[in-house]
């Protein structure tokens, strides 16, 4: 993992100090909200519904058992003994009070972590693919090409005053668990005939206007890296629509100008600038690889993990659902489900985050990382480990087996606790997933996912989603939309409106009418709900969703 | 011709806790509704509303939401104001739990 130098360090120290001065002096009334308002934004500290929000980030989704202790800390010292892991791999507390809030940036400085570009129109956190460094069918790890991203997009001059939000994810693999195409640059590390270079996808993202990224470059050289993106973000900057917010992202950038134009002014421009970059960030970049070296894997028997598999049914169900190849023998990638059937998604208790990172130092060579959808993630584990690791998950409430099915929803805060939410989305995942569990057919119905926006802003990658429901205000009762085929791997696409909202009390009926119809309506149990809509159409399925009309049709 | 105005109360959220709270006819800031002032007068409203964001050591972004007359006071007439008087509904958290103590 990087370790930070002595400029990371007395750089983060510093904002530390100069936040602590802001906050007193916001309170003393020498600053006006005004004033403070984008001062505390860029330290990501919102006020929501009932209280602030600080988001903390969480760098390409990785932390160490120290780190995770600290968060696990902050949630019990100044908040209500919980955080919420986010969709951008970050973690969020929603009861701070603002005159703790500076020790809690303080605390997150003793483990190299803080909450800076976590919002306001900057470059946020970069993410990567939550299995970088360990899935099989990675060709490079992601997170120094992130890592690197960071340190370039911390505080970078000419990129605090972007038109809007700019938001980057790195992967490494060709199979995209980073949702690359809805980022407003995606990163792709690929190799051809040995040379590694890198796929360069602009203007995807969610929201409003979703949008799947276009290519930008199919294989730019690995030393172009950097002056490419600054001269892509910096097209952008220029061009970007900041007279209205809503067309401000660059995905209208590139839709409005279109995809070959804004490619030759990203070329006229890099030719500008490639010439000031010296070399010192490919150095940089060797020095940040050299720090995500693999640990010291072992080699150990297994024959006790098969054994225990078969003994076992829940272990069994378990290692079924929550494991993942590693590309090293022997080795598995533990996902933790953060879905407890009934609970909130991506919600950990400090007791939770502790027992996750003892976890990790006992048997996941020090490394936890934070998924888009929610999930805590041990890259590295044993097999021969997996026995004990599964019993003390049971211990900690975290041993749910329902990774990718029908129960591992992503849900944003919602109308809960965020003051841009128009409908509530936590309490919709609730009864889902309840209503499943109840069903017991989860394992039946197989790969599925669900995903839940509170408003149109999409945090919760409705878009996205094989279901996707998105939660509105229409004449001050909360209602929702139901989209169907979208897809948030390296197929993106995104799903089409199935018809009609539902009603708060009618949306869980609706899903479940939608999910046991298509059970009737697959080829066979292998064939998931995206491949039978892939093959069906949308027609069948909204003719579930909506009974009444095809028979007034028929 | 303009709208009817409709009755309002004003909100918004204290400095340091962030807790939702109304303002009163005292011009101090309760974290219960019904302690609020009930304003059926648009222009009275305007000028409470300057009132209240003239204390902004104490409160951030005080605005009119709409209300209704209850039996022990003003009321929330839209559901995301609702939740600012209790709290979110995944856990026993915020006012439904915690004893009003925000008059300031």
């Amino acid at each position: 993992m990087y370790k930070y130098n002595d400029f990371d360090e007395a750089f983060v120290r510093e904002r530390v100090a100069q936040f602590r001065g802001q906050v007193e002096r916001r309170i003393d009334g020498s600053l006006t909200e005004d004033e403070f308002k984008p001062l505390r934004l860029m330290n990501g500290l919102y006020l929501q519904l009932h209280a602030y929000m600080l988001r903390v980030a969480v760098p390409y989704g990785t932390l160490n058992s120290r780190q995770m202790d600290m968060l696990a800390h902050l949630a019990e010292t100044y908040d209500k003994g919980y955080g919420h892991f986010t969709t951008r791999q970050n973690i969020q507390y929603n009861w701070p009070a603002l005159k703790d809030v500076p020790d809690m940036l303080s605390d997150l400085a003793d483990v190299e972590m803080h909450a800076i570009q976590t919002s306001g129109n900057t470059i946020r956190n970069v993410t990567a693919d939550h299995f970088a460094g360990a899935a099989a069918d990675e060709v490079a790890d992601p997170r120094p090409v992130a890592e690197l991203l960071r340190q370039w997009s911390t505080d970078h001059p000419e990129f605090q005053f972007l038109p809007r939000k700019f938001k980057l994810a790195v992967t490494g693999s060709a199979a995209d668990r980073a949702v690359i195409k809805a980022h407003d640059i995606g990163i792709r590390i690929l190799e051809r005939n040995s040379v590694r270079g890198y796929e360069i996808i602009v203007g995807g993202g969610l929201g409003r206007t979703p949008m799947i990224g276009k290519v930008l470059h199919d294989f730019l050289p690995e030393a172009d890296l950097l002056p490419f993106i600054e001269a892509t973000v910096s097209v952008w900057n220029r061009l970007g629509r900041r007279d209205n917010k809503y067309k401000a992202r660059i995905k209208i950038t590139v839709h409005e100008h279109g995809i070959d134009e804004i490619r030759r002014l990203v070329d006229e421009r890099f030719a500008e600038i490639r010439p000031t970059f010296n070399g010192v960030d490919q150095d940089v970049l060797r020095e940040i690889e050299a720090q995500f070296a693999a640990p010291a894997f072992k080699s150990a028997r297994t024959d006790g993990y098969e054994a225990a598999r078969m003994a076992n049914p829940a272990f069994r169900s378990w290692t079924d659902t929550n494991l993942t190849d590693h590309r090293a023998e022997g080795y598995a990638i533990v996902s933790i489900s953060i879905k407890k059937h009934g609970a909130t998604p991506g919600d950990a208790t400090a007791d939770q985050m502790r027992v996750m990172a003892d976890l990790a130092r006992k048997y996941g060579h020090d490394e936890l990382r934070i998924s888009h959808e929610q999930n805590v993630i041990l890259p590295h584990v044993h097999k021969s480990d997996l026995t004990a690791l599964y019993a003390e998950l049971r211990a900690a409430d975290l041993a749910t087996a329902n990774i990718g099915l029908a129960s591992d929803i992503i849900a944003c805060p919602g109308m809960d606790y965020c003051a841009l939410a128009t409908a509530r989305s936590i309490p919709v995942a609730q009864k889902i997933a309840t209503r499943f569990d109840e069903l017991k057919i989860e394992h039946d119905i197989g790969a599925l996912k669900i995903k839940i926006s509170g408003c149109i802003n999409a945090c919760g990658h409705h878009h996205v989603g094989h279901i996707g429901i998105l939660g509105l205000d229409r004449a001050g009762v909360e209602n929702y939309q139901i989209t169907l085929g979208g897809d948030h791997t390296e197929t993106a696409a995104v799903g089409e409106r199935a018809g009609p909202g539902f009603s708060a009390d009618n949306i869980v009926p609706a899903i479940e009418r939608l999910v046991l119809g298509y059970m009737d309506l697959r080829d066979n149990a292998d064939e998931t709900f995206i491949e039978a809509y892939r093959r069906l159409g949308a027609r069948p399925f909204k003719d579930i969703l909506y009974p009444k009309e095809t028979a007034n049709a028929a | 011709m303009a709208r009817d105005f409709t009755p309002k109360v004003i909100t918004s959220n204290l400095l340091i806790s962030g807790d939702a709270v109304w303002f009163s006819v005292n011009d101090t800031w309760s974290g219960d509704i019904a302690d609020a002032e009930f304003l059926t007068d648009e222009a009275h409203a305007a000028l409470r509303l300057l009132e209240a964001n003239a204390q902004t050591n104490v409160m951030v972004g005080a605005y009119l939401a709409d209300a209704k007359m209850g039996d022990t006071g003003p009321e929330t007439t839209h559901f995301r104001e609702d939740f600012r008087t209790r709290g979110p509904s995944n856990y026993a958290h915020g006012k439904q739990v915690e004893k009003v103590k925000n008059h300031v």
